[in-house]
């Protein structure tokens, strides 16, 4: 009879942001979906009503099948019958329940038979799916592949496609390939016109595809023959009921077992171009990433949430030496850093999936009408915003997921390295996070330009101009100075000129540039409710630290001292 | 293939799952106040069947038939989310203070006013009293066959259903014609979640009463959708014998009410012969929880 997200008020907290008055309006349309459709909303309440009712329905569908389900699906796992994927029986389960309770296609357009949620509820919603099993939300949360349909297909494939993944059809993105990780530039997948067949037919072998056998996929292939870079590839939906891939075999993994990594080969499969050639890895899977790096953020704040829970009721009725552990400074300490990291990676995933919602619906809006003046200044504002933001959330959340879930089953003891506990699944589970969609490293390169252009500093500069109570004034004195600092570091390290000296401190600086964020955004949760005020002193205790930490390694740090980290070979 | 009208009968019960220590006033009636008006659980289990009977005969409709007071609409509303067709509110002050006997009676002749039933489904019992007198006396009075202790439907075949009953030492299939009267088992599985989109589209659905109390004036909106209309029935809206209703048609008397801890966990099973119920009634009397 749990519920998770009732049981969780924070969730609905980050629902109820002003900012949310102008991205419901935007996307309702001024609320012109009424007539039509009817379960659109009627007006802002109406549709926050909406939200948070069938946010209701996952929370309990989660307490209920999902989180008790999560133990025995990572001990069975999915198997490959005849090349095709057999999940667990409680993945199964899973997925039915969701389907029935309406929960695919959260964020499509009524028109595609989707709830034409925000992103921000269905960024919630798989905040709430991962914490109850971070395996299963994989195979539910591909359905944002469905986002990149929706932008960059045609009419007729989105009519085809989009209402198959309300009604519950999953789905899969085709990057990976034994050669093609992290540089995706050197996919080989062919894809070749057949004349005769009058249909694009893909060739080869993709590797470490999540829920390869999903109905619908997207796949990046090779449609240039002759070329060797991102510019040869395009992108095509392959149908699973038309057939021509098989499973190969599935990964045996530390974590996340429930969700199938499969290697998939392509035999003449037909499949469909998704826009433009050569457009495929420079322009839509970019898109796609972007929006997988937020659901792997998502999933990331859920897996913190999850080992926060276990290790507080662990430290409550754990006794040692005639109390409860949790009296002890050093397991407190732990524990209350564990919840500062989880509300401040939180409050900065919903920060960035306002930033998306608001550029993403006045991109779709610009499709029907001309966007007005300010409208389209707001648009690329916001585009700015959210590319930077994204990967410093994925960045910062999936390694703070790390730490907690660490630091759970450092509460649990011995106990919370053997199986009796959630936790050993939730650390092995937490692993990933931080690898798959790109390693940190790779939202390192992508948020530093968000320290290079300035796009961070001038957002610190508005969150800093916020007006906040008095009593936490003093706050914010701090967080101008640390702001100081950093802006002291960035010029530091760029005023060298030199690309290698600025990748070698990417990290710290980005980390810097995220620790000021999230205090703020801390702050000002803080100034709208104060049950955050325990998180946003603790936090900013530790920014001031991790900041000066860094910086001081900044100062010290000279161009002429990188020979010294090198390695010859 | 056939498509089925079912009645479902529900009950809005106080959770009394996870009682407090408030959860009794000092007069030892239960404390509404503080517990939440839930769907009686056994009451899901018998949607979820009349449900899985809808999914499988199409045209089937499912309808809910439910007794309380105004705020009951609710669960109506609930098996809208879930995905009945409809449903109807029975609600008069005259029914207040019904015993299972008044309410058979009264949720009888209003099933009597809906045509064409084929199967009335009902949890096996509520949460709050535990009798599990109020479905077996509705098929009494109706007239109608009735299982009890339904778990699954095996098979459905034009008039005749197939049905397991889980009872005390094992299960017992029973093949049986329609119309009918069921109740169902919390063992039956456990009802779906509600839907996202039904739960959009009837959250709006109201009684009559409900849309009177609205500030907003939303009157146009329940011109133009009929669907979104919960019918209510008042004492006038079936014909009754207002001897029969509420305080006065009620033969129970609570004479006190105390706290007692169970300790027994083996239920005794007593042969339907006159002599073992006439010494169970003994015993009972004696034991002073009759009488």
């Amino acid at each position: 009879m749990a519920n998770y997200y009732t049981d969780n008020s924070d969730l609905k907290f980050h629902l109820n942001h002003p900012l949310m008055e102008k991205i419901v309006r935007l996307k309702e349309r001024d609320f012109s979906f009424k007539d039509e459709f009817s379960f659109a909303p009627m007006d802002h309440e109406d549709a926050l009503d909406s939200y948070d009712k069938v946010l209701e329905i996952v929370g309990e569908i989660c307490g209920d099948i999902v989180g008790p389900n999560a133990e025995s699906i990572d001990a069975e796992g999915p198997q490959v019958v005849d090349g095709h994927v057999i999940y667990a029986r409680g993945t199964q389960e899973n997925i039915d329940a969701l389907n029935k309770a309406g929960l695919m296609g959260m964020s499509l357009p009524y028109k595609y038979e989707g709830l034409n949620f925000p992103i921000v509820p269905y960024i919630m919603a798989a905040d709430i799916v991962s914490r109850a099993d971070a395996g299963f939300v994989n195979i539910w949360g591909l359905q944002d592949c469905a986002e990149t349909i929706n932008e960059f297909a045609s009419e007729e494939q989105k009519e085809k496609y989009l209402p198959r993944v309300c009604k519950g059809d999953t789905m899969a993105m085709d990057l990976t390939e034994p050669d093609a990780g992290s540089d995706l530039q050197a996919v080989q997948l062919k894809a070749t016109w057949d004349e005769k067949k009058n249909v694009w037919l893909l060739n080869g072998v993709k590797r470490f595809i999540t829920n390869g056998d999903g109905e619908i996929s997207l796949v990046l292939a090779r449609s240039e023959p002759g070329t060797k870079d991102g510019r040869g590839l395009s992108m095509f939906i392959y149908d699973k009921q038309q057939g021509g891939v098989t499973v190969r075999r599935i990964e045996h993994k530390m974590g996340i077992i429930g969700s199938p990594t499969c290697e998939l080969v392509f035999k003449d499969a037909p499949a469909e171009l998704v826009g433009s050639r050569k457009l495929g890895l420079i322009k839509y899977v970019m898109a796609l990433m972007n929006g997988a790096r937020l659901g792997i953020a998502a999933q990331s704040v859920g897996v913190s949430e999850a080992a926060y829970r276990e290790a507080i009721e662990y430290a409550k009725e754990r006794m040692q030496f005639g109390k409860a552990i949790i009296r002890f400074p050093a397991v407190y300490e732990m524990l209350s850093m564990m919840k500062a990291k989880l509300d401040a990676s939180r409050t900065l995933l919903y920060e960035t999936a306002r930033f998306v919602d608001m550029y993403k619906t006045y991109q779709h809006i610009s499709e029907e009408r001309n966007l007005e003046k300010e409208e389209r200044a707001e648009m690329k504002k916001y585009q700015r915003l959210a590319d930077v933001y994204t990967p410093l959330v994925k960045g910062m959340a999936s390694e703070y997921s790390n730490q907690l879930a660490y630091d759970a089953v450092q509460i649990h003891g011995g106990s919370g390295f053997m199986k009796d506990y959630p936790v050993e699944r939730i650390y092995r589970d937490a692993r990933i996070t931080s690898i798959y969609e790109g390693t940190t490293q790779l939202q390192v390169v992508a948020a530093i330009r968000g320290v290079t252009t300035g796009v961070f500093l001038n957002q610190i500069r508005y969150y800093e101009s916020q007006a906040v109570s008095p009593q936490l004034e003093y706050l914010k004195r701090s967080l101008i100075i640390l702001t100081d600092e950093y802006e002291q570091a960035v010029k530091k390290v760029t005023s060298t000129d030199d690309n290698e000296f600025v990748d070698f401190h990417a990290r710290r600086l980005v980390e810097m540039a995220g620790h000021i964020i999230m205090s703020y955004l801390l702050l000002l949760d803080t100034n709208r409710d104060d049950s955050f005020l325990r998180s946003a002193k603790n936090y900013i205790t530790f920014a001031k630290a991790q900041v000066k930490s860094h910086a001081e390694y900044i100062r010290v740090s000279e161009l002429s001292d990188l020979g010294t980290y090198k390695f010859e070979l | 293939m056939k498509a089925y009208n079912i009645i479902v009968l529900a009950k809005q019960v106080p959770d009394t799952r996870n009682v407090g220590k408030d959860a009794m006033k000092a007069d030892g009636t239960v404390n509404r106040a503080v517990l939440p008006a839930i769907f009686n659980p056994e009451d899901l289990n018998a949607l979820e069947q009349a449900l899985r009977i809808k999914d499988k005969f199409p045209g089937t409709t499912v309808k809910i038939l439910t007794m309380g007071p105004g705020r009951a609409a609710d669960i109506i509303r609930e098996g809208l989310y879930r995905g009945a067709d409809g449903g109807i509110l029975l609600t008069d002050r005259a029914f207040a203070g019904s015993d299972t006997l008044a309410t058979s009676y009264a949720l009888g002749q209003a099933l009597k006013k809906i045509e064409n039933v084929d199967l009335v489904i009902a949890g096996r019992q509520a949460i709050d009293g535990d009798t599990a007198q109020v479905g077996p006396q509705v098929a009494e009075k109706l007239n109608m066959l009735q299982v009890t202790y339904v778990e699954e439907v095996k098979e459905l075949k034009n008039n005749t259903i197939v049905l397991k009953r889980r009872l005390e030492r094992g299960v017992e299939t029973v093949k049986c014609p329609l119309p009918l009267v069921i109740t169902v088992n919390g063992s039956a599985p456990e009802c779906r979640a509600r839907n996202a989109k039904l739960l959009m589209t009837y959250k709006r659905a109201k009684t009559v009463t409900e849309l009177q109390k609205e500030n907003e004036d939303y009157t146009h909106l329940y011109n133009d959708r009929p669907e979104l209309n919960i019918p209510e029935w008042t004492v006038n809206d079936i014909e009754t014998d207002k001897s029969q209703l509420g305080l006065t048609g009620s033969p129970t008397k609570v004479k006190s009410i105390e706290n007692v801890v169970l300790q027994a966990k083996d239920s005794k099973i007593i042969s339907d012969n006159d002599a073992d119920i006439e010494n169970m009634m003994l015993e009972l009397i004696e034991s002073h929880t009759i009488g």
